[in-house]
């Protein structure tokens, strides 16, 4: 077993996007994920890798649109209002059928917000945020490990569908250090090459295109169907979540990211307290784990979502559990992270409510 | 037969007829540039990005590889290819719309890196495909579908002269602006297309080539009459000049 380091999560997340085999990086500062640049600019001409801090995140996703037009292994990494500029480009990469790793360190919002964490880009990073048909894979990590492990899985993700695939961290996890574990570097070979439609100069072959558009109604359609079906693939194939404690829970928490890890600890609290409490932690945002909560739905009295937004996600949950028991709510905006004992005041008002 | 071969299409074009309206010059621009591929040898080592606007379909006009960028983003885009893959050549082809205002930061910076690609910039004082609206270099005057009663410099303001805004950007390797009014003008265009393609294959930095172009359609005239309106109207605002050449002579 490798020896365990102590990282701050911007920079274990780069270190570990780097084993993971990005080769390019573009991107421009912004807080709380200015350490994951600078991690960047530092180590990447190092190991022979190309790093450049780009005019704008305007222009930082096209050139990760550029870079993936070549199949070469390529990421950003930004915060909420960046998100936000990169929207058009993300759009275009998800509409050309490129892999692309995006890294959204979400603080709170609207507007210019502030730099603390929050998780109000749900909607945004899950429903769209650009124009269009299409649909991001959205990986939400609650350790540094596990966010390391999950750069692997984002690139590999990337290339099997030939999507963007977006990780939602928040400021919380990327300030905090935590000792984990790197993987070693990912072997050239274990890369996929992308010669069947890549652009890097015909040679002796046919030329190759790639584009997000056609003037024709019906044959843009027939694009659109083509990537649902693949949507509908990682559906079945892709969806990763946490259960905690499950097995004889009455109440099912659903949260993901930092407020998954914050739960944890209000459901010690909520056990000593005699409330048999558990959770089930979505990992991936997108596809969403709706079945298990369906399952959970038949089991439990009620299913509570926590999130650190004004209520993003528990649409998806409540989705899910069409109205089979109570789906209450609770949360925290603007950048202020929830408690564990405040969210179990909130849990004991729900649970005496219903029983 | 021993017959000789005296005019054909560049093998750096495909057989696809182009899209363009009658008397518009994107096609006589394409084929330089295709013939200037042909003679350097780089069409199997070429990425081009075509953008949004008439020209959107060029990577179909074009035998090689390429994308279609975000209005505006070509050369980010082409910034993002040249970086992953520095040994190809990467080209950009924009409008006026296109390069010089929703994509004016890209272009700025694209040069001030010294970006070792080469774009092709096609100006004709208007937006062509969405339907003749003002361009950021329509002359002050120049009635448009959003300038109606002339662009007023007051509210307005005035063209923009590109090449004389980046010839202060020490990036830029090789900088000129021709056009193809006369076929004395179209051989000296094409002097400078194979000059910024050979400053890019030299490594030397950024390249543009600017193009005095027409459109008929939008302006409302005759394909000969916009030549003629282009040279009185155009040439005057938009000098033919070497703003910047690091390659000298070449053959």
């Amino acid at each position: 077993m490798a020896d365990k380091t102590l990282l701050k999560g911007t920079e274990a997340m780069a270190e570990a996007a780097l084993r993971a085999g990005c080769q390019v990086y573009f991107g421009y500062p912004i807080t709380p994920q200015s350490e994951l640049i600078e991690y960047m600019a530092k180590r990447m001409p190092e190991i022979g890798r190309t790093f450049l801090q780009a005019e704008s995140e305007v222009a930082a996703v096209n050139m990760i649109y550029g870079a993936a037009c070549t199949g070469t292994r390529v990421m950003t990494s930004t915060s909420s209002p960046g998100f936000s500029l990169m929207m058009e480009g993300v759009s275009y990469i998800a509409g050309a059928v490129l892999p692309a790793v995006f890294i959204n360190v979400v603080r709170g919002g609207p507007g210019l917000g502030d730099i603390q964490p929050a998780q109000s880009d749900y909607f945004q990073g899950t429903k769209g945020g650009g124009h269009g048909d299409y649909r991001l894979i959205v990986l939400s990590p609650a350790t540094i490990q596990e966010a390391v492990n999950m750069m692997f899985d984002a690139f590999d993700l990337a290339d099997r569908y030939l999507n963007p695939v977006l990780i939602i961290a928040d400021g919380l996890l990327g300030q905090m250090m935590e000792p984990v574990e790197l993987p070693d570097f990912l072997m050239p070979d274990r890369m996929p090459n992308h010669d069947s439609w890549a652009l890097r100069g015909k040679g002796t072959r046919k030329k190759h295109s790639v584009t997000s558009f056609d003037l024709d109604p019906l044959k843009l359609e027939e694009m659109n169907l083509a990537n649902f079906e693949k949507y509908r693939k990682i559906q079945q194939k892709e969806v990763r979540y946490e259960e905690y404690l499950m097995d004889d829970a009455e109440v099912a928490f659903v949260a993901y990211g930092t407020m998954g890890r914050i739960l944890k600890t209000t459901i010690r609290m909520a056990r000593e307290a005699g409330i048999k409490a558990g959770m089930i932690r979505p990992i991936t945002l997108w596809p969403f784990p709706e079945k298990p909560i369906q399952e959970a739905a038949k089991k439990v009295k009620m299913v509570m979502s926590v999130e650190m937004s004004m209520g993003q996600m528990v649409e998806d949950v409540r989705l899910a559990v069409s109205g089979k028991v109570p789906t209450p709510f609770y949360g925290r905006t603007g950048g202020v992270v929830p408690t564990p004992t405040e969210v179990f005041e909130a849990l004991k008002r729900e649970w005496e409510a219903i029983v | 037969m021993n017959g000789k071969v005296a005019f054909k299409r560049p093998d750096s074009l495909t057989a696809k007829e182009f899209t363009y309206c009658p008397g518009c010059l994107h096609g006589v621009a394409h084929r330089l540039v295709a013939e200037v591929l042909d003679e350097l040898k780089l069409t199997g080592q070429t990425i081009m990005v075509a953008p949004v606007g008439c020209s959107v379909f060029a990577y179909e006009f074009f035998d090689v590889d390429g994308t279609v960028a975000p209005h505006g983003r070509a050369t980010a885009v082409a910034t993002g290819i040249k970086r992953s893959l520095p040994d190809r050549v990467v080209f950009t082809y924009q409008g006026d719309g296109d390069l010089a205002a929703i994509g004016t930061a890209e272009t700025i910076h694209t040069a001030n890196r010294g970006e070792k690609i080469t774009t092709i910039f096609i100006n004709n004082a208007i937006y062509g495909m969405t339907g003749g609206q003002m361009a950021p270099t329509s002359l002050v005057g120049m009635k448009t579908t959003t300038s109606p009663y002339g662009r007023n410099a007051d509210s307005e303001g005035y063209p923009i002269h590109v090449c004389e805004l980046l010839q202060n950007l020490n990036g830029v390797a090789y900088l000129e602006r021709v056009s193809l009014l006369t076929p004395k003008d179209i051989i000296a265009a094409k002097k400078g297309i194979k000059k910024a393609f050979t400053a890019q294959a030299r490594g030397l930095g950024y390249s543009l080539i600017e193009i005095v172009s027409t459109c008929p359609t939008n302006w409302g005239l005759s394909p000969v009459e916009s030549l003629e309106w282009a040279k009185q109207k155009m040439l005057p605002e938009f000098p033919l000049k070497v703003f910047i050449d690091k390659v000298g002579d070449v053959k």
